[in-house]
């Protein structure tokens, strides 16, 4: 079992002609996933490597069964196209693209609202479930099929954690990247709530970072709602106040709201051990297994 | 980006929202001809993009020609909060009554645009929602139909403002609300917007940041963002793309992506070091890449040594393996010891390409860290 993407997931990439978009469906189709349509505005009949090209959404929707989207969108035009996703309508939408502008994302985040589509993302490494099949850029190589789920804000500190836990032999369910930015779709409490539902995932590592108030919630919710054990890990307890650190929602504000240590704080009182290096966390997961 | 005061007053006075009266000057003969014209009292208020320049001598109120210059003299060349003052402005001083607050700033949680009015003007608005939150009226706008008359009017009263000038007020939210919306703000406010004797209103500080992602659609403000007073590292850093912040301690920093970057800050601090800065590359870098990112690192001089960590997903080993030992090349003496971690895509092709006369490799990010911070304190 897995969350939001397995081998059966029919998958349409937008943004496919582009020069990542192009670099990462060859890696997704090596990895197996299903890649079985793109979109593209005016590109539509082209082939990408055996991928046919549509030029809406919908278009490739109906022809190829698609219900998930990965998007490769530059920044300028990707809200439109997450628009357009939401409305093909498709069951997960995952945008990798960063640098969206803010307002764009609040018109997306009320859109994505009143559907029953999960966005991830944007600004976010993607979603895997291993063995079965890779949304984004993720390097598939490094995961194992197993029994953690995995959610986190930044896309490298993920692999830092996935690699040790799959170099000790702890697999993952699913690994979730639900990105950078301050206005994001899928969160940590969403997140945590499909992994507590899967049967399959018998331990959660959640990475966290500075800037909002997300983790905070998300210990409340592990608090109140969640059986399923979960390690934790906060990012930027050395960031100073009021300096964006590379994720435009990676910010103290001056008052000191979403600080590591109001976060770390949290989810201690929740009960969640938090590591204090990468290694730490996966430590706590081996105790729980 | 922070705009400057006087810029954020530009637009917020081409927007029809009243501002006093005041003038830019860059030297101390501009500052005293810009009091003389905006007239007595007057304030001189420096012209760095921080928090809190009051209380750190960046404003000086006077009340006359000589008082004038001696503040301008103060002022132009100080070193604020770290950042040099090139400008001052020079603005006519306001009789106010009440002091108040109007804000828009975007709601992360909620994803949405928040107005926020307080009659707790004057002070750091910050601490008056921590200690008294009631004392702030919220109003969640809907992006996709924007502020609507009646959500500014209910802001405005709910927070218990004056009547008198309550139709005024509401008219500066939903002004700071259009302007959020075609500039591209994150943040907007005006803190305090004085209430004159004779019912009027007059923005006497001006707060606004916009937001980077969408600089590309406003050009404008672009340009505003070149006037930069920042740290020169940090302008350098910029000039070749990467997020990097300056901090304060001798441990140089080298990595991709944010998350895993702040991750090694931490660990500098968690094994008794401190970190000089965040230096991201971003995904995907190649060789010449690398070589800018330690030039920009060895060119803050209280660093001792410089820990490179690269986890590959997109960036390859091999490309970031070649750019450290061309960038370490073209020097007879390195600057500081460099300790290289590389995991992930083509790590082992890297780690061969390495030139270990040069560079100290570690297998760990932990021990990379520790070898590191043992090297800032003169260990060998």
């Amino acid at each position: 079992m897995s969350i939001l993407v397995d081998s059966d997931s029919r998958v349409v990439v937008q943004g496919i002609t582009g020069g990542e978009g192009k670099f990462h469906t060859r890696q997704m189709i090596e990895y197996g996933t299903n890649v079985v349509a793109g979109a593209v505005p005016g590109k539509g009949g082209q082939s990408v490597d055996g991928v046919s090209v549509y030029d809406t959404v919908a278009g490739a929707a109906r022809a190829e069964d698609a219900d998930t989207s990965v998007v490769f969108v530059p920044p300028a035009f990707a809200a439109d196209a997450l628009l357009e996703a939401l409305d093909a309508p498709l069951e997960l939408v995952v945008a990798i693209t960063e640098g969206i502008p803010q307002q764009d994302m609040a018109t997306v985040y009320r859109v994505a609202g009143e559907t029953d589509t999960h966005l991830v993302g944007p600004n976010c490494p993607g979603v895997i479930t291993p063995g079965e099949a890779k949304l984004g850029i993720l390097p598939g190589n490094i995961f194992a099929d197993g029994d953690v789920g995995l959610v986190s804000r930044s896309g490298t500190l993920t692999y830092q954690v996935v690699d040790s836990l799959t170099s000790r032999g702890l697999g993952q369910t699913t690994a979730v990247g639900i990105g950078g930015d301050p206005i994001i779709g899928t969160d940590f409490v969403d997140a945590l709530e499909l992994f507590e539902a899967d049967p399959d995932t018998r331990a959660v590592v959640m990475c966290g970072e500075i800037g909002g108030e997300d983790e905070e919630e998300a210990a409340r919710y592990i608090d109140e709602r969640m059986d399923t054990p979960v390690a934790g890990f906060i990012a930027g307890r050395t960031a100073p106040p009021g300096k964006r650190m590379g994720h435009a929602g990676a910010i103290v504000s001056g008052s000191g709201t979403g600080t590591a240590e109001s976060k770390i704080d949290a989810l201690n009182d929740a009960g969640v051990p938090v590591g204090d290096t990468p290694e730490e966390v996966v430590d706590r997961v081996e105790d729980f297994l | 980006m922070k705009l400057h005061e006087h810029q954020a007053k530009e637009v917020f006075a081409d927007a029809g929202i009243p501002v006093p009266e005041s003038r830019l000057a860059a030297t101390v003969e501009e500052a005293v001809e810009a009091a003389e014209a905006v007239g007595y009292p007057a304030a001189v208020k420096a012209q760095v993009r921080v928090g809190g320049r009051g209380k750190a001598g960046g404003i000086e109120l006077v009340d006359g020609a000589d008082e004038a210059r001696a503040a301008a003299e103060d002022i132009l060349g100080m070193e604020l909060k770290g950042l040099h003052v090139d400008e001052v402005l020079v603005e006519a001083v306001v009789d106010f009554v009440d002091e108040l607050y109007v804000g828009v700033t975007m709601d992360r949680g909620a994803g949405e645009p928040v107005a926020m009015v307080s009659t707790r003007g004057g002070v750091d608005i910050e601490t008056v929602d921590a200690e008294e939150p009631d004392a702030i009226a919220r109003e969640g706008v809907d992006p996709v139909f924007g502020m609507q008359p009646y959500e500014a009017r209910k802001t405005v009263y709910e927070a218990g403002v004056d009547r008198a000038v309550a139709g005024d007020v509401a008219s500066v939210v939903r002004t700071l609300y259009e302007l959020w919306d075609d500039d591209d703000a994150t943040e907007i406010e005006v803190n305090p917007l004085m209430v004159t004797a004779d019912d009027g209103v007059v923005a006497a500080d001006a707060v606004m940041n916009v937001d980077d992602d969408a600089l590309f659609r406003q050009p404008d403000l672009a340009e505003s963002a070149e006037a930069a007073d920042g740290d020169d590292l940090e302008a350098k850093a910029d000039d070749y793309g990467f997020d990097y912040v300056r901090l304060d301690g001798d441990v140089g920093i080298v990595g991709n992506g944010a998350g895993l970057v702040m991750t090694t800050l931490d660990l500098v601090d968690h094994y008794g070091g401190a970190p000089a800065n965040f230096l991201d590359i971003g995904g995907g870098a190649k060789a010449e890449r690398v070589a800018n990112a330690l030039e920009v690192v060895f060119a803050d001089d209280s660093v001792e040594a410089v820990v490179f960590n690269i986890f590959g997903g997109i960036t390859r080993g091999d490309e970031v393996a070649k750019g450290i030992n061309e960038a370490l090349a073209q020097f007879d003496e390195i600057p500081t010891p460099v300790v290289v971690r590389l995991a992930g895509t083509n790590a082992e092709e890297g780690m061969e390409i390495l030139n270990t006369e040069l560079v100290t490799v570690e297998a760990t990010l932990e021990s990379a860290v520790q070898r590191a911070v043992d090297y800032a304190e003169g260990e060998t």
